[in-house]
């Protein structure tokens, strides 16, 4: 019976191959026909759309007195000659420079850190990563509290460790001192995502490796050293380049707690963005900023191709 | 001769214990401190939030005392938050928003990566290579042009402002279409035997073998939009729409600060968040843990 009903199936399989192939190309495009629709609509369509505006002088209400008008690279010239958007490039640079290569050490030392035998181990996994459970939001408010420039806690904190000779800082109103105030508590918050990330690519690493490394006479230093950094080495690579997309994204905690000042100090591209195009209603010069934005995050993620294909090419 | 050997093997047994006992302890001492840090300020919201006296919260916020429960405790500045404001529309406005983004994105997103992984057509290369190009497409370069959008359509100040866009998500896609593929391929080719449709297919084998998937999505997409910020900050206006990120904001840059009240809000809004944590860490971890191996 069974093997009937097979082998009736499989004439009418053959006979039928081209409309059951016709079926399934059908079937399909039905399952990508509204998916595709929106990102057509919600993702490709803004982006085209930022790049032609950015060559106009659009503005989000328009005047009707004053028409659109291509006015071509102008708007790119004023990027490059305005103080503020190369203030902004400058800061969101630096915090990208120290955030990710610290973020991503501290990241690694906490997977290490986690990744030990021990009783309670997942504890203490949970309270590390609890951070990034926590809204951007709200730790931003928590954190402008401890950093209250007289009496807070951070400043008792540093004053008690350095008896009483350093501080008290006025952390967020201090133009040298915003913006890194402002990536410890970056790091706080993401340091658990990555430290995550890590700890699989630790736990992926055959023991064998390490028992060779035993065999061979490598201390505990020269095993870390020789294996486990260049076996992480594709995560490392996969951290970097997400905390440095994440890094340059940089806008919620700044608009909170300082919204880009003092004096500029913690303006970033974003900021700079939401404030042209939202604010100021220049949207042609915000997208401006925008499609820069773009081009800076494809450039890392470029980056990111050309390390992986060498990578590749080694093994 | 041999009870010296012994006693200096003895004692050598002694010293690595020892050592071993004292290098746990380290080990736990440090773990310790660290738990200590990232536990902190979570700690001092809400120690903070259930003072009912405000001045007490500022006196105490220079000293160990902002960790302990002291004084008058109760629930006073939860009461004043209700009292001044709609919290409970803020909730239901983040709760509806994020759960019918991440919904209707587990559906959409995860059938198109079934086309794209288990059936076979005419353009499937082409489709495949579009939405890895536009993981690269970060939302903040295109927020000022679909602001201008959504004006012309009139979605300003709604909730499909901030649900619709956010639907189809391309690294979600990406992260089924890796699932879907790893899956044996004999799973289908029977049902397609049997006659069923590729619906079917979908609907019956793929999507029930595939929970794992389906959990990495939903929380590596609730984590983004739960957060989210600059987005419903450009486009709500009144109370009606306002997901709660924004509304704290608001309240927490109105002068003069009370800072009990912004404490008890900053609670509310953590709590349930770090609620679901607890229950699903395990699915976070290894959801964030999956979100890594790729390329």
């Amino acid at each position: 019976m069974i093997s009937e009903s097979a082998i009736s199936n499989t004439k009418s399989l053959k006979k039928n191959g081209s409309s059951l192939q016709k079926r399934e190309t059908f079937a399909a495009w039905s399952f990508c026909a509204l998916p595709l629709f929106f990102l057509l609509l919600f993702l490709v369509t803004p982006f085209i759309i930022a790049f032609i505006i950015s060559f106009t002088d659009q503005r989000l209400i328009p005047n009707p007195n004053l028409p659109t008008q291509f006015i071509a690279l102008r708007n790119f010239l004023r990027l490059f000659s305005s103080t503020s958007f190369r203030q902004a490039l400058l800061n969101t640079f630096v915090f990208a420079v120290v955030v990710v290569p610290l973020q991503t050490f501290l990241a690694l030392l906490l997977a290490v850190l986690v990744n030990q035998k021990l009783r309670f181990i997942n504890l203490f996994r949970t309270i590390y990563f609890s951070p990034v459970v926590t809204t951007m939001v709200v730790v931003s408010i928590i954190w402008y509290f401890l950093y209250n420039p007289g009496e807070g806690l951070i400043n008792q904190m540093i004053s008690f460790i350095s008896f009483g000779k350093l501080g008290p800082y006025n952390w967020l109103n201090d133009t040298s001192l915003a913006l890194p105030a402002i990536m410890v508590l970056s790091i706080w918050q993401g340091v658990g995502f990555q430290m995550v990330i890590y700890l699989a690519g630790l736990q992926s690493i055959p023991d064998e490796l390490y028992e060779a490394g035993r065999v061979d006479g490598a201390n505990v230093w020269q095993q870390f050293r020789y294996i486990t950094i260049p076996q992480l080495r594709n995560t490392t690579i996969f951290v970097i380049i997400s905390t440095t997309i994440l890094a340059f994204k940089l806008f919620t905690q700044v608009w909170v707690m300082t919204k880009g000042g003092p004096q500029g100090a913690a303006k970033t591209i974003i900021v700079l963005l939401y404030e042209e195009g939202f604010k100021m209603l220049r949207v042609g010069y915000a997208s401006g900023i925008g499609v820069m934005f773009f081009l800076i995050v494809l450039a890392v993620s470029l980056i990111q191709r050309i390390y992986l294909k060498e990578e590749r090419a080694v093994i | 001769m041999t009870g010296v050997d012994a006693a200096v093997k003895n004692s050598q047994r002694f010293s690595f214990k020892f050592h071993k006992t004292i290098s746990k302890t380290l080990n736990y001492l440090l773990l310790i401190i660290i738990a200590l840090f990232f536990l902190f300020p979570v700690v001092f919201m809400f120690m903070s939030s259930i003072k009912n006296n405000e001045t007490q919260i500022i006196r105490d916020m220079s000293s160990i005392s902002a960790f302990i429960p002291y004084g008058e405790l109760g629930l006073k500045n939860y009461f004043d938050v209700f009292k001044q404001m709609p919290f409970g529309r803020f909730m239901f406005n983040s709760v509806f928003i994020v759960g019918s983004t991440v919904l209707a994105g587990l559906l959409l997103n995860s059938m198109i990566a079934y086309a794209l992984a288990r059936l076979r057509f005419k353009g499937r290369g082409l489709i495949l290579s579009f939405i890895i190009a536009l993981m690269i497409i970060p939302t903040e370069a295109v927020v000022i042009p679909l602001l201008l959008m959504v004006n012309r359509i009139g979605w300003l100040d709604s909730y499909q402002v901030q649900i619709v866009p956010f639907i189809v998500d391309a690294f979600s896609i990406f992260l089924f279409y890796q699932f879907f593929v790893g899956l044996p391929k004999s799973l289908d080719e029977a049902a397609k035997i049997d006659g069923a449709s590729p619906f079917k297919i979908y609907w019956k084998i793929i999507v029930p073998l595939s929970k794992p998937a389906f959990a990495t999505v939903a929380i590596l997409q609730f984590l983004v939009r739960w957060g989210d910020f600059l987005w419903p900050l450009m486009v709500t206006r009144g109370y009606e729409y306002r997901p709660l990120p924004v509304a704290i904001q608001q309240f927490f840059s109105q002068d003069p600060k009370v800072w009990g009240d912004i404490f008890a809000f900053a609670s509310m809004i953590t709590i349930p968040s770090l609620v679901i944590f607890l229950l699903f860490q395990k699915w976070f971890i290894r959801s964030v843990a999956s979100s890594g191996i790729k390329g």
